[in-house]
């Protein structure tokens, strides 16, 4: 089997505040294959998007990856210095964030922003450059780009911008594009042309994407793989069929029953009771034993491990461990009569 | 008297923006919306950002000066001279909790503070006991009264927003994006606690809300709205499995459904280009520029909403099924 894109392993980034250290991303391990989508869903403060800054290394301080890998086609990131960072950003891995009304530079023009970034990572000169953005423009389906280049943030509308960062991103080509939470500002009907626009240019261009999202929704429609995330950790992964037909964490569970569905009438929502764990004060086993109707003495002392449910989905519940030795007890009872 | 808790007649709220230094244009924010609320009934109100939903929840209580139209509330019109003794029957639910509550005060004080304001209470244990009952009907627990905002969470927040709109205890409450400032499991708790409340004290709610799908869970009939303008109106169900106007058909069809089955076959119908600019509105139907199916009568004539079916009103020239 090939190698893996990308190989995040036992990945831990902490936040040193006065309140004591935050373990905002808690050891978590996973691989990216070539060309696929991934998409890591989780509620705010479960670690999704410092994951990503991780990735990128482009954490604020106080924030710093205190333990495990990032492997990029066998090399360690995490030991890059910040000139071979500069070069892998933006030319290797690239990402897009929420709002696009704060990430990009008001005092720039769009055409100014792009070429920069060509200029920064590729050998053309100024006029190849400028070609090259335009036909990036053209592609994330801008209209009127040679107008556009000449135009300063302000002067574009959300989904417009958003699809000004995409260009950027894939401007220089590069292997993964992560994507933190790229529609969350938009509206439903902008938020379907990006989400579109983003499926046509990962089979045109065949890059891999890291898509970060608190919508169930954007992941059923985008994603291959899922992984969720809650507190800083990995409770469950495995294929979009598996986590959403045949969910095996609790937490999965009770995500996918508390959101209101098209289908259904208007029967009582089934919420997550209690609210998410404090980080500075995580709990000695699962970190989301004290919000599980099905908690158990275990749950509340040891960490449960990462347990195969098939070849294509792993979660790290205890339920899992009870079922099985329940199957066991029935096989035997079975056997004995 | 009439049936209806609240009726809106042709509600217009104009914005003057300077275009120079003694010019200015007006920015038509909702431009001719009527509907009704029948008590304890919830309408959702969706549609876009600009579209003017959250413009039509302030204008009806007054926090803006509507330029015109009517505000009919029981019977009686609202106006900016008589709506402090409508303030006590209807109340608003904001958007962002972290934002609309003072942080320099404890709960108790900022849910007292409508009843000092319509004195509805005799004796300072009374007010503590009105306090007390109305953090446990939003499932709050009363030790939490002498706390301060900072110390809750999210969707806790959002429960002393509400504790705070039922304390004159109100007929009718607008509830502004009330769920999309909060995480998933946590939506689902305010929003039981929205329907538990309308169960047992019989509020109608005008619950406006960008997310389809909780809108759908939550109202009984949906108004979609698009660029000032209240484009298809009906029953909840109805506007969702059979939406006649072509904006509505996109929006719905532009919902990410949280089942990858369902989202690897359906079809999306795209919505090409941009909201215009509310400053600068296309002539006759305001969708025109985007509609798949315009014609030359969308340009020269705005349609105004008829009734296609009952309880279904739809302001287009050529609705589709």
């Amino acid at each position: 089997m090939n190698e893996p894109l990308l190989q995040v392993k036992n990945l831990c980034t902490s936040f040193n505040v006065d309140s004591g250290e935050v373990r905002a991303v808690n050891g978590i391990s996973f691989n990216l294959d070539k060309g696929r989508v991934l998409g890591i869903v989780g509620e705010s403060g479960s670690g999704k998007s410092v994951t990503a800054y991780s990735i990128m290394r482009i954490l604020v301080e106080p924030g710093r990856i205190t333990d495990g890998q990032i492997l990029y086609n066998g090399e360690d990131i995490v030991k890059y210095s910040e000139k071979q960072m500069r070069e892998f950003r933006g030319k290797r891995v690239s990402i897009i964030f929420q709002d696009p009304m704060t990430s990009l530079n008001p005092v720039y023009t769009i055409g100014n922003q792009l070429r920069e970034a060509i200029l920064l990572h590729t050998d053309r000169n100024r006029e190849q450059a400028n070609a090259r953005a335009l036909e990036m423009l053209r592609l994330v389906g801008v209209n009127e780009p040679e107008k556009r280049l000449k135009q300063y943030p302000h002067e574009l509308s959300g989904g417009m911008r958003q699809r000004v960062m995409i260009a950027m991103a894939l401007a220089c080509e590069p292997d993964i594009l992560i994507a933190d939470e790229p529609t969350t500002a938009l509206d439903v009907t902008i938020q379907a042309q990006i989400l579109e626009l983003m499926q046509s240019l990962q089979k045109k261009l065949g890059m891999a994407i890291i898509m970060i999202t608190h919508d169930l929704g954007v992941i059923a429609d985008m994603c291959d793989e899922i992984i969720v995330m809650y507190a800083g950790r990995i409770c469950e992964r495995g294929t979009a069929d598996e986590i959403f037909y045949n969910p095996r964490h609790e937490y999965t569970k009770g995500l996918l029953r508390s959101i209101p569905r098209l289908e259904t009438g208007h029967e009582r929502l089934i919420p997550i009771a209690g609210s998410p764990v404090d980080l500075t004060n995580m709990p000695k086993g699962c970190s989301f034993a004290s919000r599980c109707d099905n908690c158990m003495k275990i749950c509340l002392s040891t960490l449960p491990e990462e347990l195969d449910i098939n070849d294509f989905h792993k979660a790290s519940c205890w339920m899992n461990v009870k079922q099985v030795y329940e199957e066991a007890a029935a096989e035997k009872e079975a056997e004995s009569k | 008297m009439s049936e209806y808790l609240l009726e809106v007649k042709d509600l217009k709220q104009h914005f003057p923006i300077r275009t120079g230094w003694f010019s200015s244009k007006p920015l038509k924010a909702v431009d001719g919306v009527s509907f009704e609320i029948k008590p304890g009934e919830t309408l959702g109100l969706v549609g876009e950002s600009g579209c003017g939903k959250t413009t039509v929840g302030r204008t009806i209580l007054h926090l803006y000066q509507p330029t015109s139209g009517e505000i009919i509330y029981n019977g009686q019109q609202i106006t900016s001279q008589n709506i402090h003794k409508f303030r006590q029957e209807m109340q608003i639910v904001f958007q962002d909790p972290y934002s609309s509550l003072n942080p320099r005060m404890t709960v108790s004080d900022i849910v007292g503070e409508p009843l000092d304001i319509h004195k509805l209470y005799g004796t300072r244990g009374e007010r503590d006991a009105r306090i007390k009952e109305l953090l446990r009907l939003v499932g709050l627990n009363s030790d939490h009264a002498r706390r301060y905002a900072h110390e809750f969470s999210g969707g806790q927040r959002q429960r002393i927003g509400i504790a705070r709109a039922l304390a004159v205890d109100p007929k009718f409450i607008v509830c502004d994006e009330p769920v999309s400032a909060l995480d998933v499991s946590i939506q689902a708790q305010v929003i039981n606690t929205f329907e538990d409340l309308q169960q047992k004290l019989g509020i109608a709610y005008l619950f406006i809300a960008h997310d389809l799908l909780v809108v759908k869970h939550i109202s009984r009939r949906i108004a979609v709205m698009y660029l000032g303008r209240i484009m298809e109106i009906a029953d909840a169900d109805e506007v969702i499995t059979h939406p006649v106007h072509p904006y509505t058909q996109s929006l719905i069809s532009a919902i990410p459904i949280p089942d990858p089955n369902t989202a690897r076959t359906r079809k999306r119908i795209p919505l090409e280009g941009d909201v215009p600019s509310p400053l600068n509105m296309p002539s006759g139907c305001a969708f025109r520029t985007r509609c798949r199916y315009a014609t030359e009568r969308c340009a020269q004539e705005c349609p105004t909403l008829a009734e296609i079916g009952p309880g279904h009103r739809v302001a287009c020239w050529n609705p589709h099924e």
